[in-house]
């Protein structure tokens, strides 16, 4: 890849969702620039988990194309992938491996950075819990482990379905620092949440799709 | 130009108007070479100095193998394209497929087991190609299951589409086992399908069904894609024009 | 992406799915033990002949191999389907394809492997002449990474389903259908004491289509499964 990681931009041309028989949006357009924000918004089965599946690329648009720095995501494949990474509803770990055995895994799936599996884990304020059995970790604690993959690779654009489920109000702070400090350092950010989110350093734009 | 022309002809309203006007010059012709075939096979024909009158069923049961077949093939083609390209109707024409080509391979099983009945004295031998084709009838079974159990019509479309492609790379391989199986635990039967040469007389049906059952599929396949494209474009407003008028 | 870092996700991944066996180690003895008691019901429903046994063994065997490989086969994406693991494969920045063979690999060792081992001692029960169990052995050893490889594409297709293993069966077991027979008479050849090159190498031959295909047709399943 010679593009950069500053020059590439998510950009929606004319997407359209349908789901059992309801056109959830359509022609929608944006583009998400390095260094800034996407907040979704929109009431419980407005689409904001399908558009960020589609963005992703597991889930095919009704119309329209998603590009990642001019290209199609559909025609990058793994070159797209490995520039972004998502968290899901389903946290994408195993409870019967500890959090450092799972965010070996997630290294090995993405393009692994220097960052240690410890100080990953310490971000997202779980040190000490190296060795437990993830079974054994609290729901939120789980929840941050599953959040603590996003910086085990190296990833410019980061795609969040609702983070902040089962956090507390201080796991909701670490997480909005980790946030902010990922776009002011040229990353981007996709994301839907109930809870109000609060960066301080970020271009934010907002779509609400029940408009 | 060309793409422009495929695209148009490969959208829904266009093919549903298209299919329209198609379905009885198919149909018609169907009706005709059939009653031909019929009439040349059951009257014309000689019977046969070994088998006598019984053999007649060929001309129902060798066109029903050979569509069981084709229909697959047809099935897997339109898959791949509609996986490919991302051609709706495509996947309609290997979803509608489905239902046609196991009704054949049905037909073909049966008829080859009421011709084994004064052949072999029972209803079922494990004869290669009746076997062959009870397999095929378990890969449509299995493609029209897939189908139903999956909600979303677009993807148990692409989902099929795939079904169909491993099963298209699979009936040689299960074809060539069987029939190896059979020689292995049979030995030399008296084989029916395999004359050297056939008379004239018995070939010319024999091809007037085979062409009539092929226009059969087509217009069989073309109606049950009309369906398929009213019940996916229900919502659009080519669609409710037309729900209006009637 | 460089090929070092793609084998280095490939071992992770089969040395992090046998960590996961081993942690649930008592679910592992369930397809050997049910491969055993079905072979072994047979004696009971037709009874205990040594001719007779000897007759059906090679079959009995296979079918029962068969039918454990396809219960155990169900799991090899059900666990990654429900925790959001699969989607994570899906956005590596690794082929899918490779991370899926990884997955069979791991489920085979684990699943079919244990078969292997256990098989010559069916073989003793049915009663097979030593010849007839050393080919036995190495039918299963070729066959059964076949059924797992063709299994998967049927798990791909159906694991977001509610019920999805009736489907599964009816999917896959048609296409079981060749590896039964090259294999089962592969056995019965050679308790007769004749040469079975020609059925090892055509199921051999099996092996390395299925190994060459279902990698692309199980990741293309998966995608269509997850979207």
């Amino acid at each position: 890849m010679t593009q950069s990681k500053d020059t590439a931009a998510l950009a929606a041309h004319a997407l359209e969702c349908i789901r059992d028989d309801r056109t959830l949006f359509s022609n929608l357009d944006f583009r998400l620039e390095a260094g800034s924000a996407l907040i979704l918004e929109g009431r419980n089965g407005s689409g904001k988990t399908s558009l960020l599946r589609i963005l992703c690329g597991i889930r095919l648009p009704d119309a329209g194309t998603v590009t990642w720095g001019d290209t199609a995501i559909d025609k990058l494949g793994p070159d797209y992938h490995m520039h972004m990474a998502y968290i899901g509803h389903r946290d994408g770990i195993k409870l019967d491996l500890t959090p450092l055995e799972n965010l070996a895994m997630a290294r090995a799936l993405g393009m692994p950075n220097d960052i240690t599996l410890e100080a990953a884990l310490a971000k997202v304020d779980l040190a000490g819990y190296e060795d437990v059995l993830t079974r054994n970790l609290s729901a939120g604690q789980q929840r941050r482990l599953a959040l603590a993959r996003l910086l085990v690779t190296d990833t410019s654009l980061w795609i969040l379905d609702e983070p902040f489920t089962s956090l507390d109000v201080h796991g909701i702070s670490v997480i909005e620092e980790l946030l902010d400090a990922h776009t002011t350092s040229g990353g981007m950010l996709a994301v839907t949440s109930h809870h109000a989110v609060n960066l301080q350093n970020t271009t934010v734009q907002r779509i609400n799709l029940s408009a | 130009m060309f793409n422009n022309f495929f695209h148009r002809m490969a959208s829904p309203k266009h093919f549903y108007r298209l299919a329209g006007i198609l379905i009885p010059w198919l149909a018609v012709p169907c009706l005709l070479l059939t009653l031909a075939g019929l009439y040349y096979g059951l009257v014309k024909a000689p019977p046969d100095y070994q088998q006598g009158d019984s053999y007649r069923i060929m001309f129902i049961h060798v066109p029903a193998a050979w569509m069981s077949m084709f229909i697959y093939v047809v099935m897997a083609g339109a898959g791949a394209i509609g996986l490919i390209w991302r051609i709706k109707l495509a996947e309609m024409v290997a979803i509608s497929s489905a239902p046609i080509g196991a009704s054949f391979t049905f037909l073909a099983l049966v008829t080859g087991s009421i011709w084994g009945k004064p052949m072999w004295g029972t209803w079922w031998v494990w004869d290669a190609r009746l076997t062959s084709e009870l397999i095929l009838l378990f890969l449509y079974l299995g493609v029209i299951a897939l189908n139903n159990a999956i909600d979303d019509k677009r993807m148990a479309a692409r989902a099929v589409a795939i079904l169909a492609l491993v099963g298209v790379i699979n009936i040689p391989i299960i074809h060539y086992s069987v029939e190896w199986w059979n020689t292995l635990h049979q030995g030399p039967t008296v084989t029916k399908f395999d004359k050297p040469s056939i008379h004239l007389s018995m070939l010319i049906p024999l091809l007037l069904m085979a062409v009539a059952f092929k226009l059969y599929y087509a217009f069989v396949v073309l109606m049950r894609a009309r369906c398929e494209v009213l019940d996916r474009e229900r919502n659009s407003g080519w669609v409710k024009e037309l729900a209006e008028k009637t | 992406m460089n090929s070092d870092s793609l084998t280095r996700a490939f071992v992770i991944l089969i040395r992090r799915d046998l960590m996961l066996a081993v942690r649930h180690r008592a679910e592992m003895a369930n397809p050997i033990l049910f491969f055993v008691l079905v072979t072994s019901l047979f004696p009971l429903g037709i009874g205990a002949n040594p001719a007779l046994l000897q007759a059906v063994a090679p079959g009995v065997i296979w079918v029962a191999a068969l039918l454990a490989a396809l219960l155990s086969i169900e799991n090899v994406f059900r666990s990654d389907f429900e925790d959001g693991s699969l989607e994570q494969y899906l956005l590596s920045s690794h082929p899918l394809s490779v991370l899926v063979l990884a997955k069979i690999t791991a489920h085979w060792l684990v699943t079919g492997l244990p078969l292997l081992l256990i098989s010559p001692l069916l073989g003793i029960l049915m009663g097979l002449p030593v010849d007839a169990i050393k080919i036995l052995f190495i039918t299963l050893l070729l066959g059964t990474p076949v059924l797992s490889l063709i299994g998967a594409v049927g798990v791909a297709l159906t694991v977001g389903l509610r019920k999805g293993g009736m489907i599964l069966s009816l999917l896959v077991l048609p296409l079981y259908v060749p590896v039964l027979i090259f294999a089962s008479s592969a056995v019965d050849t050679a308790a007769t004491g004749l040469p079975v090159t020609a059925h090892l190498s055509l199921i051999a031959a099996l092996l390395l289509l299925a190994l060459s295909l279902s990698p692309f047709a199980t990741a293309a399943a998966l995608r269509v499964s997850l979207s």
